[in-house]
C-alpha cells in the first residue's frame, strides 16, 4: 500500500500519525513545497518577536519522519494530478504513483488587484517562514510599515515586528478589526489595546492607489510607508484538485471522513471544506486544531479505520501584546453579554444550546469548557446555566455527569 | 457585654515568618477564629473563640501555629483556683447549669498508674509472642458451672449465647446523635475488620449499618430510642443501659437543633424536638423488674443473643452487680466515673461515681465470694487509655474492655471538650454535614484498626513477659499486679500487694 | 496508568492541595521559602459552590485535545503522561481553548502549565494526594 501526502505541515503530520496508528507496513511519501522541515505557520510572528527560534518551532522533526518510515521530498512542488491513473507529477518532472492520496496543500495569500501595486518595491506577504525571513531582513528601526488587512494575520505580523520598527499603520475595508472573529464591541476593546501599544488604524477604508512609497486611501488620507505587507486574506490551494476534476467550492469539498468526491483521494487542513457542526453546512475552517483533527481522521480512514470527525467548529485562540482572545462557533441566536474590568464575554445560544462565544481578556480562563459545550451540543437546561454564564466550571454539570467526567478513565 | 470577666483560656501563636497565608486555618475553623485581612495580607486570629481543638495546628502545612495556655492569671490561690472563679462568673451571668463534655479532667487519683505489672525472670520463663502462639480470643457470656453429659455419655457442648472477640477490647456505647454518621461508620468498619464489636449507644441503629450487625451491640436505654424488633435482632447482643459512668443517676439530653431527618428517623422521635432520656427506665424499679426486661429481650430474640446490663460505677457497686448477675443477664458492663460523654452537667461529671479500678476489683471479688462469677462476664470501661491499662484491668478480673475516648482520639479527637457545642472540628461529635465530611471512614476505620492492632501486640508482649500465653490465664490473676504509693485500704479493695512486699 | 482522581464526597475545600502543588513545582525544597509572600499558581483548579468542592486537574486523556491543538508542538505524550515542553510554548492559549476540563493555565512565568503527576519535578509522586487531609484525592488506576 502506498500512501502519498501533498503538503508538509500540520495536516500532513496528523495524516502520518493517523495512518501509522493502523498500518505499520504501508509506504508513506510526503511532498512538501517548502524546504523547511514540518513547521506550524502561526509561529512565524513569534519567531520575529524572538519568542521562539527555528529549531524550537519545528512541529515534527526529521526523527519523526524516520521513526514513522516516511519518505520526505521537500522543496518540491506537485503540479499535476491524474486521478484516473493515480499519479502525481512533480515540478522536476518526476511522476509518483499512489494507492491513496491526501491533499493537504494549505492556502496562499490573496493579493487583490490594486492600482500602482507593481510600483511598490518592498512588498511582502506574511504566511510562510520564507516570508518571515524576508520581512525580518528588510525592516529597520526607522521603517514605516503599512499593513493591508486588520485580520488575524495582519495583526499578528504587526505584533511580531512592532518593537523593531518606527511605526505601523493598518488599513482594512471592514468597519472593525478582526472582523472574521469579533463582534463590534469586542473589536473596539482590542483595537483600543492595540492603539495604546502604538498601532494606527484606518478602518472602513481601502487603498485607491499606490506610489512607490505612499498609499492614497479612499478616504483621502495619504499614508507614507517604507514596507508594505499584504494580509487581506488567504485562499485555499485548490488548483491541483480542480484540475483533476474533484468537487471544489471555496475549498476542496470533503465529507466527515475527509473523503473527496473522487475515490482514494482525501483532503485535510486549510485547503479542505468540511461539514461544520453548528451550521450543518460545509466550511473552510483554517485553524491548526482543525487541521490536525482532519488530518488524523483522513489518515485513519485511509488505513482502514473510519472515525468521522463530527465535531468540527470554527475556533480561534490568539493574543496581541498580552491581551488574549478566544472565539468559537457561530454568532447567531440569543446573545448574552458579560463585561467587567478586564473581561469581555459574549455567549451565543440557539435552541437550548451554546453555539458560539467571544472571550477577551480574563474571560478566556478555562474556555475549553465552553468549547466542549458547543462540540457536544449539550442541552443547556441540563446544566446550571447561570453558573456556566458566570464562569466555565464543571460544577455546572450534574453530579452524576461530574463523577463520570472526573471519576473514570478518559 | 460591657464588662467581660472571662479572659480567653488560650492564645493562638502564629509564627509570622512561617505563615504562608494559605488560609487553611480560616477555612477549617468551625469557631471562626482565623480570618484573612486583605489590606495587610496577613492572617488575624481572635482567640476568644478558640477551643483548643488543634484543627488549624494540625492542618497548617508549615507548622506556623500553636495554641498555648494563656499566662494571664489570677493571684495564686490553692483553694480558689482560676477555673473555680470563672465557673462562678459564668453561672452569675447565665443562671444555667454548667455543661461539660468528655471525661472529668479533675485530678482524682488514677489507679491504673499506681499498679505495676510483673515479668518473669528466672522461673516460669517469658514467652516470645512473635515465635509462639498467644491467645487473645475471648468469649463473653454465661459460662457453665459443671460438665454435663447426655444419655450416651457424650459431652453436652451447648452453651448459652456467647460473643466471640478476637481481641479483648470493644468499642463502647456512643449514640448516633452525640457522634456523627461517619464516626459510627468508622467504628462499624473497624469492629468488622478486628473481629470485635461496637455499640450503638442510645440513638438506635441507622439502617445503613444493619449490614454490620454481626459486629454490633444494640443498646436499649431509658428513652428506648429506635427500639423495635428489627433493631433487637439486627445486632449480636443487646445492652440494657441502666447508667453511664460520666453521669450516674441522670439520663441523656440531645438538643432539638441536632435532631435532623436522619436522627429523627433512626431514633423514632419527632424532628427538632429535644430528645431527653429519663434517669431511670420507667419500667425498672427493682432487680425483679430488670429480670423481667432481660427475659423480655431474650424472648424477642429467641434466646439467641447475650444480654448485657450496663451500670455506672457507684457506691455499693458490688451488691448491684450481684443482683444483676442473678437477674439472668449474661454480661455486666461497668462504666467508671472517668468515662466520657457528649454532654453532661459539669458538677455531676466531676463529682459523681467511683473509679473503675476499684469498682472492678470489688465486683470481681464479690461475685467470686458468692460463687456466681461464672454466671456473667465482666466488661469494664471508663478511661482505659493504653494496652497497659487493659492488662491491669484483665488482671483485676475483667473479661473484656470497653473503650470510647481512646477510640475517638484515634479518629482525631483532641479532647478540647466542647462536644456539647455541636461544632466538632474533627467531624466526630457533630451533625453539621460540612463538619461530618471531615471524618472519612476509610481513614477513621484504618486508624481504629491500627490502634487496636498495636494494643493487641503490646498486650501479647506484656503477657509474654509474664510467662502467660492466654488471656484466660491473665484474667483475675491479681498476683501479676503490685500497688505503688497505695494505702492499705486501697490495696485491700484492689486485692493486690504493695510493690516490694 | 495511574491518575489523580478527586472524590467530591470527601473534599473539604481546604485548598491545601493547591499549596502543596505550588510548592512541589517551585523547584525549592522549603515550603516557607517557596510560598511565603508569593502569588501561587497551582496546577489544579479548585471549584467551590456552596458546600460542594473539588479539584480539577489534567486527566491525561488518551485522546488529548490539547496536544492536537498546540501550534508549537510543545505538548507530547510520554507513556500516557501528557507533558508540556515549556521552552517551546508561545503562550497562544490554543490548549486552553481545547481542554474540556479547563485543566491548563498560565504559570508564573506565563508559559502554559498543567498537572504532570509530579513526574517531572523532584517529588515523583503527586503531592496533592499526600497533602490532602481527608483522602479526597487518590492516585490509582481505574
Amino acid at each position: 500500500m502506498h500512501y502519498l501526502i501533498i503538503g508538509n505541515s500540520i495536516a500532513a503530520a496528523a495524516v502520518i500519525e493517523g495512518i501509522r496508528s493502523q498500518d505499520q507496513e504501508g509506504a508513506i511519501t510526503v511532498v512538501g513545497e517548502e524546504r523547511q522541515v514540518c513547521y506550524a505557520r502561526p509561529l512565524i510572528s513569534y519567531l520575529l518577536q524572538g519568542k521562539t527560534d527555528e529549531e524550537k518551532m519545528c512541529y515534527r522533526d526529521q526523527a519523526f519522519f524516520d521513526r514513522n518510515r516516511v519518505s520526505l521530498l521537500s522543496g518540491t512542488r506537485a503540479c499535476h494530478l491524474d486521478a484516473k491513473e493515480k499519479t502525481v507529477t512533480l515540478d522536476d518532472g518526476t511522476s509518483l504513483g499512489y494507492d491513496r492520496l491526501v491533499l493537504s496543500t494549505g492556502s496562499s495569500p490573496f493579493i487583490p488587484p490594486m492600482q500602482g501595486l507593481d510600483l511598490v518595491k518592498n512588498r511582502f506577504t506574511f504566511l510562510t517562514l520564507d516570508d518571515a525571513h524576508a520581512l525580518s531582513a528588510a525592516i529597520r528601526s526607522d521603517s514605516r510599515i503599512l499593513i493591508l488587512g486588520a485580520g488575524l494575520i495582519g495583526l499578528k505580523c504587526a505584533e511580531g515586528i512592532l518593537d523593531r520598527v518606527r511605526s505601523i499603520t493598518v488599513v482594512d475595508l471592514a468597519p472593525r478589526i478582526l472582523a472574521s472573529i469579533l463582534d463590534g464591541q469586542g473589536s473596539v476593546h482590542v483595537q483600543a489595546h492595540l492603539q495604546q501599544k502604538g498601532l494606527t488604524f484606518h478602518l472602513s477604508d481601502r487603498v485607491k492607489e499606490f506610489t512607490a512609497n505612499e498609499a492614497l486611501l479612499e478616504s483621502g488620507t495619504i499614508v507614507g510607508f517604507d514596507m508594505l505587507v499584504v494580509a487581506v486574506g488567504v485562499k485555499p490551494n485548490t488548483e491541483l484538485a480542480k484540475e483533476a476534476g474533484l468537487m471544489v467550492n471555496r475549498g476542496i469539498v470533503v465529507d466527515q471522513s475527509m473523503r473527496t468526491s473522487v475515490k482514494d483521494i482525501w483532503a485535510a487542513g486549510d485547503c479542505a471544506e468540511a461539514p461544520e457542526l453548528v451550521s450543518g453546512s460545509n466550511r473552510v475552517l483554517p485553524l491548526l486544531c482543525n487541521a490536525y483533527l482532519q488530518g488524523e481522521t483522513a489518515g485513519k480512514d485511509m488505513a482502514g479505520k473510519t472515525e468521522p470527525f463530527t465535531q468540527a467548529i470554527a475556533m480561534n485562540a490568539i493574543s496581541f501584546f498580552g491581551l488574549h482572545v478566544i472565539t468559537a462557533g457561530l454568532y447567531e441566536g440569543e446573545e448574552k453579554l458579560f463585561t467587567e474590568e478586564g473581561s469581555y464575554k459574549r455567549l451565543f445560544i440557539k435552541d437550548n444550546r451554546l453555539i458560539g462565544y467571544i472571550l477577551i481578556g480574563k474571560a478566556v480562563e478555562r474556555a475549553g469548557i465552553y468549547t466542549a459545550l458547543i462540540r457536544n451540543q449539550t442541552a443547556l437546561d441540563t446544566i446550571d446555566f447561570d453558573l456556566i454564564c458566570r464562569q466555565p466550571a464543571l460544577m455546572a454539570f450534574a453530579k452524576s455527569v461530574r463523577q463520570q467526567q472526573l471519576g473514570g478513565s478518559v | 457585654m460591657a464588662i467581660n470577666y472571662l479572659y480567653p483560656d488560650f492564645e493562638v501563636q502564629r509564627n509570622e515568618s512561617r505563615c504562608i497565608t494559605c488560609r487553611v486555618c480560616e477555612r477549617q475553623c468551625a469557631n471562626l477564629v482565623h480570618h484573612y485581612d486583605a489590606e495587610t495580607g496577613r492572617m488575624i486570629s481572635d482567640e476568644s473563640l478558640c477551643v483548643n481543638c488543634h484543627r488549624c495546628v494540625s492542618l497548617c502545612p508549615t507548622r506556623a501555629l500553636k495554641i498555648v495556655k494563656t499566662d494571664h492569671v489570677f493571684k495564686e490561690n490553692a483553694n480558689w483556683k482560676g477555673e473555680v472563679i470563672q465557673d462562678i462568673y459564668r453561672q452569675a451571668e447565665t443562671g444555667g447549669v454548667l455543661l461539660a463534655s468528655m471525661g472529668t479532667p479533675k485530678p482524682y487519683p488514677v489507679y491504673w498508674d499506681k499498679m505495676l505489672i510483673n515479668a518473669s525472670q528466672v522461673t516460669n520463663p517469658s514467652i516470645d509472642p512473635l515465635r509462639e502462639p498467644m491467645e487473645t480470643t475471648t468469649f463473653l457470656g454465661k459460662k457453665s458451672t459443671s460438665i454435663r453429659r447426655d444419655e450416651q455419655g457424650k459431652l453436652i457442648t451447648e452453651t448459652s449465647p456467647q460473643l466471640k472477640l478476637d481481641i479483648p477490647i470493644m468499642f463502647s456505647a456512643m449514640s448516633y446523635g452525640s457522634i456523627s454518621y461517619n464516626a459510627h461508620k468508622s467504628l462499624a468498619l473497624a469492629a468488622q475488620r478486628l473481629g470485635t464489636f461496637y455499640n450503638t449507644g442510645e440513638g438506635g441503629l441507622h439502617e445503613d449499618f444493619y449490614r454490620y450487625g454481626a459486629n454490633t451491640i444494640v443498646q436499649v436505654a431509658s428513652g428506648r430510642f429506635g427500639v423495635h424488633p428489627g433493631y433487637l435482632n439486627a445486632g449480636s447482643a443487646i445492652e440494657i443501659k441502666m447508667g453511664q459512668g460520666a453521669k450516674p443517676g441522670i439520663g441523656g439530653h440531645l438538643p432539638g437543633s441536632k435532631i435532623g431527618q436522619d436522627i429523627s428517623k433512626t431514633r423514632m422521635i419527632p424532628l427538632h424536638s429535644d430528645a431527653i432520656s429519663p434517669a431511670p427506665h420507667h419500667d425498672i424499679y427493682s432487680i425483679e423488674d430488670l429480670r423481667q426486661l432481660v427475659f423480655a429481650l431474650k424472648e424477642a430474640t429467641n434466646y439467641t443473643k447475650p444480654i448485657i446490663v450496663k451500670v455506672a460505677a457507684v457506691h455499693n457497686i458490688s451488691a448491684i452487680a450481684s443482683g444483676i448477675a442473678r437477674s439472668g443477664a449474661d454480661i455486666i458492663a461497668i462504666d467508671g466515673f472517668r468515662g466520657g460523654t457528649g454532654a453532661a452537667p459539669a458538677r455531676i461529671r466531676d463529682n459523681v461515681g467511683i473509679p473503675i479500678e476499684l469498682a472492678l476489683a470489688s465486683v470481681d471479688e464479690r461475685l467470686r465470694a458468692e460463687g456466681i462469677r461464672n454466671q456473667v462476664s465482666l466488661v469494664v470501661g471508663g478511661s482505659i487509655r493504653s494496652s497497659a491499662d487493659v492488662i491491669k484491668a484483665i488482671a483485676l478480673g475483667a473479661d473484656a474492655i470497653y473503650i470510647a475516648t481512646s477510640a475517638l482520639i484515634a479518629l482525631g479527637c483532641h479532647l478540647c471538650r466542647t462536644c456539647h457545642s455541636g461544632k466538632c472540628n474533627w467531624g466526630i461529635a457533630t451533625q453539621n454535614p460540612e463538619l461530618v465530611k471531615r471524618l472519612n471512614p476509610e481513614i477513621g476505620s484504618e486508624h481504629l484498626v491500627n490502634l487496636l492492632t498495636a494494643w493487641n501486640h503490646e498486650i501479647k508482649e506484656m503477657m509474654g513477659g509474664m510467662g502467660i500465653n492466654s488471656i484466660e490465664a491473665l484474667k483475675g490473676n491479681r498476683l501479676m499486679l503490685r500497688g505503688i504509693a497505695l494505702c492499705d485500704a486501697e490495696l485491700k479493695i484492689l486485692g493486690i500487694s504493695h510493690a516490694g512486699a | 496508568m495511574k491518575r489523580v482522581y478527586v472524590n467530591e464526597a470527601w473534599c473539604l475545600g481546604c485548598h491545601l492541595c493547591e499549596y502543596y502543588c505550588a510548592y512541589a513545582n517551585s523547584g525549592l525544597n522549603d515550603m516557607v521559602k517557596a510560598l511565603k509572600d508569593k502569588t501561587i499558581r497551582p496546577r489544579l483548579t479548585i471549584e467551590q459552590e456552596g458546600t460542594i468542592s473539588f479539584a480539577v486537574s489534567c486527566r491525561h486523556c488518551t485522546e488529548p485535545l490539547c496536544m492536537k491543538s498546540c501550534i508549537a508542538g510543545a505538548i507530547s505524550c510520554k507513556d500516557g503522561l501528557i507533558v508540556i515542553d515549556q521552552s517551546k510554548c508561545v503562550n497562544c492559549y490554543s490548549c486552553i481553548m481545547a481542554c474540556p476540563y479547563g485543566a491548563l493555565m498560565p504559570s508564573v512565568e506565563q508559559v502554559m502549565q498543567k498537572c504532570e503527576l509530579c513526574a517531572t519535578n523532584s517529588h515523583g509522586q503527586p503531592v496533592c494526594v499526600q497533602g490532602c487531609p481527608n483522602k479526597a484525592i487518590v492516585y490509582e488506576e481505574r
